[in-house]
């Protein structure tokens, strides 16, 4: 059984308008793999509790466990993580959770080159991958292809920008689904066959692919991978479903 | 309604509660259409009374889990077998 633990909140990183990085000291956190999530518990006044999953967003080498939480307006968590909790404050979780949705730089797989494909807050689980590889000594080509509303929304978009401007094989792609800002010289549309050409590697290359966001996007963009015939069985894909909180 | 569909990994947390193993990277063979696919990759919806789980290859429901008072009701009769390493 997975106990559940308290950290302590000891830094509050807003990466957008509805975004915010929790960095989180967790005593005797016994690590975790790229891709993981932790569930975290809230218990109300009257002993009323609810759990959720959150992707982890820090690397296994970060000193500090940081989870990337979207602010859903009726959500029965989120608006308590971004916007109620304060540096300092307790938060109940337990993890490292998950096996299936990892990438690991010293894995044999991690030959192979990584195709991480992000729809909205399904950056976060990739992010950790991306700080992952950073610290690896191996390093893999990678690409990101990212899908954000608008400018605005594009979470860790100045840590993206150093990553890949750090010329280690890493290259990275935005693309806007709802404006198009002045001077902007990326994707505006959702992504396609035609996007994926541009920015990634034929079949042959047989890149891990992890895909993660809102449910109906990571459908889409799985069927379209499936039908340029990537492999499935290297397509790994997580889901957030429409909701949650 | 296919927003409403999650996938192993929503349920990673609680097969750990249930299984002595992480189970996501667990393969699981259907009772109904013999497709094999890794826990992470099944069919979950956490919508309806507890938690079900189908096939993503013919949509039959594998194990059914409702936790609550206290106790858990597992049925895992759609799965006909569950492989995975030791630890």
């Amino acid at each position: 059984m997975i106990k559940w633990q308290l950290g302590t909140v000891v830094e509050l990183r807003p990466e957008t308008p509805r975004v915010a990085s929790l960095y989180l000291d967790v005593p005797d956190w016994p690590g975790h793999r790229a891709g993981q999530h932790v569930d975290v518990r809230l218990t109300a006044d009257d002993g009323y509790q609810t759990e959720r999953s959150y992707s982890i967003a820090s690397a296994p080498e970060d000193r500090r466990l940081a989870l990337t939480v979207e602010r859903l307006e009726d959500g029965e968590v989120s608006p308590y993580l971004v916007g109620e909790l304060r540096v300092g404050d307790k938060l109940e979780l337990r993890g490292p959770i998950g096996g299936f949705f990892v990438w690991q730089a010293t894995d044999d797989q991690a030959e192979r080159p990584l195709l991480l494909v992000a729809g909205g807050s399904g950056i976060v689980p990739l992010m950790s991958m991306l700080r992952h590889r950073a610290a690896a000594s191996r390093k893999p080509p990678a690409c990101l292809l990212d899908s954000s509303r608008t400018l605005e929304d594009v979470i860790y978009v100045q840590e993206l920008a150093r990553l890949a401007a750090a010329g280690d094989g890493l290259s990275v792609h935005h693309t806007l689904t709802r404006e198009k800002p002045s001077g902007w010289t990326g994707y505006t549309r959702r992504i396609d066959a035609a996007m994926v050409e541009d920015v990634a590697w034929p079949k042959d290359a047989m890149p891990a692919v992890f895909v993660c966001g809102p449910t109906s996007f990571v459908e889409a963009a799985a069927q379209l991978l499936v039908a340029m015939d990537y492999d499935p069985r290297w397509i790994k894909t997580e889901r957030f479903g429409a909701t949650g909180g | 309604m296919v927003d409403m569909t999650l996938d192993g990994n929503a349920i990673a947390g609680l097969l750990r509660e249930i299984f002595a193993m992480e189970m996501t990277n667990a393969l699981g063979t259907c009772g109904s259409c013999g497709a094999v696919n890794e826990v992470g990759r099944v069919e979950v919806y956490v919508h309806a009374p507890g938690t079900v789980v189908r096939c993503p290859s013919c949509e039959h429901v594998l194990m059914r889990i409702v936790r609550g008072r206290g106790k858990y009701w597992i049925d895992l009769s759609g799965v006909r077998c569950l492989e995975f390493a030791e630890a």
